[in-house]
């Protein structure tokens, strides 16, 4: 997902004994909201600051591989849309930096880590954007498994973190609904179009259910961020309702889903699924994703041809700052 | 048969269209992340003016033509944007200059169409006119900061300046077609436009310790399809899938 931090251990675990923790504890469980001035145990600051700005950078990140497609979308109204959606991405991001930075941690911080490879961002963004179904792809499918995620994040115990959600989850399902209907357009439009939208399927639907993160019995990892409630249903969980939400849809398309494996359980009432690959999944999030050095150089050269722009605007504020102070202080004397 | 008022109105939205391109070309790689929400910004008040005034001329032609059959279903010639706009992005500073330079043109350019008798333009030039507004004041003030931050930024920003100066006197250029149109109290006479673009010009660049270059030969030709290599690239891009899949509904 794009918070796939959450599987990975914090180090420390925490220690349950204190007071300070049983009364943190105490409030997180009356699902009282944790706000940045309260105490919270450090396992706790490190893992939301972790999730949050991992989310952050999958945010901007993500701008990339849509943007590339906004100087060729195919109308104007598309390109319109389009625009304000990677737009939006951008917005996200930036709430999500504001909300991390209560934590304590700056964002040029944040920003470093992403640049120097140290944080990561969402495996789902490594995938190439081919041709225009991608774009319809990202808004359906991708958009829709981040509000999978997202939604229960809406009630997160860290009060600026739920907020945020609250705001971004509403246009998530905008972006989402927009995705869907670039897929309807291309599924009742001519057999090239149609074409095009399978094949798009194709090479989407296993990437993003790896969005999810490890299979639960590979991943243990979530019985803390359980307790904090940062985390309220296991990655399996998500990925089922995802799927059962999406399949649906997709045969309405006239899609088919590149997985012989997948048919109704008439027992459970899911759809079952195939494997997944994990070794592509780990592949990806090692580094060896189809894009991710060009992600990354794309991201570092943003920044770096940007630093000039970035010392000039300092410069002026202090410039302007002295010249203030010195017309104060000739106003004083 | 073209019209004098399909003609202008075209001018104005290939104008829009083509500088609303050239300023989504920055989002996701913009020095700052509220940078690229401004280029989106900016980007979007533009390509929604070139809607508007494309769905006009469609109109006013008669032909059947909507919005994107004008903007992806002419080729370079048929353009009729001011040079200005096509010209590439560059670093930071041609960008800001390049967008101080029309928009302190447009912004009181669409405060007088918005008075046009023709009552169509005038009701988009009076919500372009709020738009344009906010690009004066954002690019501006970038300006000023790059001209008064540090001798690099000062730098490209003078040297964007010089750059693009040429491509200024087009905005002020007035041919038959227009003419006619003046004096019908629809079109807008840039001649009365001057005093006020030289004064926001001349303001901003000495705040930002900038030159104003001296007026020599002006480039034009856009708003009569005779366009610099550029437009043809752009065009490539935007172009692309209405000509890879003609008749294609999107
Ligand atoms: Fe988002
Ligand atoms: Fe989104």
């Amino acid at each position: 997902m794009y918070t796939q931090a959450l599987n990975t251990r914090d180090q420390a675990a925490p220690s349950a004994d204190s007071e300070q923790d049983a009364r943190f504890q105490a409030r997180v469980d009356a699902e009282l909201k944790i706000e940045p001035n309260d105490w919270m145990p450090e396992a706790y600051r490190r893992t939301l600051t972790r999730q949050i700005s991992q989310h952050a950078h999958s945010e901007i990140v993500g701008m990339l591989p849509e943007g590339n497609w906004i100087t060729r979308a195919p109308t104007l109204k598309r390109k319109a849309a389009l625009l304000a959606k990677v737009q939006d991405e951008g917005g996200h991001g930036l709430y999500l930096y504001s909300a991390a930075e209560t934590l304590g941690t700056s964002r040029e911080e944040m920003v470093d880590q992403l640049l120097s490879g140290k944080a990561k961002y969402s495996s789902i963004f490594n995938y190439p954007t081919l041709t225009w179904a991608d774009i319809g792809i990202i808004g359906w499918l991708v958009d829709g498994a981040a509000i999978m995620n997202q939604i229960p994040l809406c009630r997160c115990s860290y009060g600026p973190y739920a907020r945020a959600m609250i705001r971004i989850c509403k246009e998530e399902s905008f972006h989402q609904r927009q995705g869907y209907e670039i897929m309807l357009a291309l599924c009742r439009g001519t057999p090239e179009q149609k074409q095009m939208a399978q094949e798009a399927l194709n090479r989407w639907w296993w990437p993003v259910l790896m969005m999810f993160g490890p299979s639960d019995k590979d991943s243990q990892h979530t019985d803390t961020t359980t307790r904090w409630k940062i985390k309220r249903f296991t990655n399996d969980e998500l990925r089922q309702k995802f799927v059962d939400a999406t399949v649906p849809q997709g045969h309405y398309l006239g899609l088919t889903f590149p997985d012989p494996a997948l048919r109704l359980n008439e027992k459970t009432g899911h759809w079952d699924y195939g494997e997944i690959d994990w070794s592509e999944f780990k592949r990806v999030i090692a580094g060896d994703g189809p894009c991710n050095r060009q992600r990354m150089k794309q991201r570092r050269a943003a920044h770096e041809n940007g630093a000039w722009v970035r010392e000039a605007a300092l410069a002026y504020a202090e410039k302007r700052k002295a010249r203030e102070r010195a017309a104060y202080a000739e106003a004083a004397e | 048969m073209e019209t004098p008022l399909f003609t202008y109105t075209l001018r104005l939205a290939d104008t829009a269209l083509i500088l609303g391109h050239r300023l989504s070309e920055w989002v996701g790689h913009a020095p700052i992340l509220e940078e690229d929400l401004a280029f989106g910004n900016m980007g979007l008040d533009l390509i929604g003016q070139a809607r508007s005034l494309y769905t006009y001329a469609g109109e006013i032609e008669g032909l059947r033509r909507d919005e994107d059959a004008l903007a992806y279903l002419r080729d370079a010639p048929a353009y009729r944007n001011l040079l200005l706009v096509e010209q590439p992005n560059g670093d930071f500073a041609a960008t800001m200059i390049r967008q101080l330079l029309y928009a302190a043109f447009a912004h009181p350019y669409f405060g007088a169409l918005s008075k046009s008798k023709d009552e169509r333009l005038a009701a988009i030039a009076a919500k372009a006119v709020k738009e344009m507004a906010y690009h004066v004041r954002h690019v501006s003030e970038w300006t000023i900061r790059l001209g008064d931050g540090t001798d690099e930024s000062h730098r490209r920003a003078q040297a964007a300046l010089e750059e693009l100066w040429p491509y200024t006197g087009e905005m002020f250029e007035v041919d038959r077609v227009e003419r006619a149109l003046i004096e019908r109290g629809i079109a807008v006479d840039p001649a009365t436009l001057r005093a006020i673009w030289d004064r926001t010009i001349d303001e901003v660049l000495e705040e930002a310790t900038l030159t104003r270059p001296r007026d020599g030969f002006m480039q034009s030709g856009g708003r009569s399809g005779r366009h610099s290599e550029h437009l043809g690239f752009i065009l490539a891009d935007l172009q692309f899938l209405q000509r890879a899949y003609p008749g294609a509904t999107w």
